[in-house]
């Protein structure tokens, strides 16, 4: 099979035999173990947890280690890239900064009131508000719904899928107690309000989250926020 | 707050133009039956208040609408952001209220 994998500005062609339940990350492995050894890529659990073998094939952004060859190989073969949207250390290989970055700016780090000496919180786990919680709670940070997004492309400053969808979990969680000002920190002009709806997010999640519905979560919170001075 | 401000204005005139659209399209396709001069049109529209209100609220609706539809695209398209694309927008806006006013007024007087 041929396998073109973009370095730098460049494509290098590489020649990987077929195996059967191979994926995208063994046709990679193959590469830097057989056939030359300076090829940069990054992984960990080969198993679909850490989310840190994302790439693009055939110009989708995806999990390698969850990507079977035989499901997205063409006829001319495989052609494998970095994630878009973020800076490229080396070769397949982006720096996260950026987009882990952002989840800060959309104030994605969970602000409680109680201490450790106190009782846990009683969250019913039937509750709308948890229920919204759940529905996005699962992101690994995986970054590929931020490479599929055509508004982050357009508009660097974007906060992106992933940090908003982080920021609406916060929203809904009874026990958060800065969410005015997250939705402050959302609502500015590379906030919520820039998503397009285009739904790239949502069509590529590896574990089937919708940002998208996140982000609508978002919009409507900011606005209810914003009606009653609170914004 | 300006965000969101932004985005409330353009739902709100997007559910006023959604019904402004479909009475216009309906009056159009009724109108037309059987033929349509200049005088016919302002036959109906001279002096009828409740013409100029519906068209008033038409033109100011899309007055809003445009110009925050036009904001991201001239900021992606272009990269024209900053406090000349605002002033651009604004002049925009107001560039369509006095035309379509005018028009409206045209009719109506």
């Amino acid at each position: 099979m041929k396998v073109l994998v973009q370095r730098g500005n460049s494509l290098q062609e590489f020649e990987v035999p077929r195996q059967p339940s191979q994926t995208v990350l063994d046709v990679v492995t193959y590469i830097q173990r057989k056939l030359d050894p300076t090829l940069a890529y990054r992984f960990a659990c080969r198993v679909g947890m850490c989310g840190s073998c994302a790439m693009t094939v055939n110009g989708v952004p995806c999990w390698t280690c969850r990507t079977h060859v035989d499901k997205v190989a063409r006829a001319d073969g495989l052609q494998i890239g970095p994630l878009k949207n973020l800076p490229v250390i080396r070769d397949l290989v982006t720096d996260m900064s950026q987009f882990f970055d952002k989840w800060a700016l959309a104030r994605g780090q969970f602000q409680g009131a109680k201490s450790r000496r106190d009782d846990f919180e009683k969250v019913i786990p039937a509750s709308q508000d948890r229920k919204a919680v759940d529905a996005g709670i699962e992101c690994i940070g995986c970054a590929v719904c931020y490479s599929a997004c055509n508004v982050v492309a357009a508009n660097p400053a974007y906060l992106g899928p992933a940090a908003l969808n982080r920021a609406w979990t916060l929203v809904k969680d009874e026990r958060s107690v800065d969410v005015p000002d997250r939705l402050r920190a959302v609502a500015g002009d590379a906030g919520c309000h820039a998503c397009h709806t285009h739904m790239d997010c949502t069509e590529r999640c590896p574990k089937h989250l919708s940002p998208t519905a996140a982000i609508a979560g978002l919009k409507r919170a900011t606005a209810k926020a914003a009606l009653k001075g609170k914004l | 707050m300006t965000q969101t401000a932004l985005w409330l204005a353009q739902r709100v005139t997007a559910a006023i133009l959604a019904v402004c659209v479909v009475v216009h399209l309906a009056t159009i396709i009724y109108a037309v039956q059987g033929g349509l001069t200049a005088a016919e049109i302002l036959g109906r529209t001279r002096g009828n208040a409740a013409w100029l209100g519906f068209y008033s609220v038409f033109v100011i609706a899309a007055a809003i609408h445009a110009p925050i539809g036009l904001r991201p695209v001239l900021g992606e398209w272009l990269k024209w952001r900053g406090i000349s694309r605002e002033v651009f927008l604004v002049f925009f806006a107001y560039t369509l209220l006095w035309l379509g006013l005018g028009a409206v007024i045209g009719v109506f007087a």
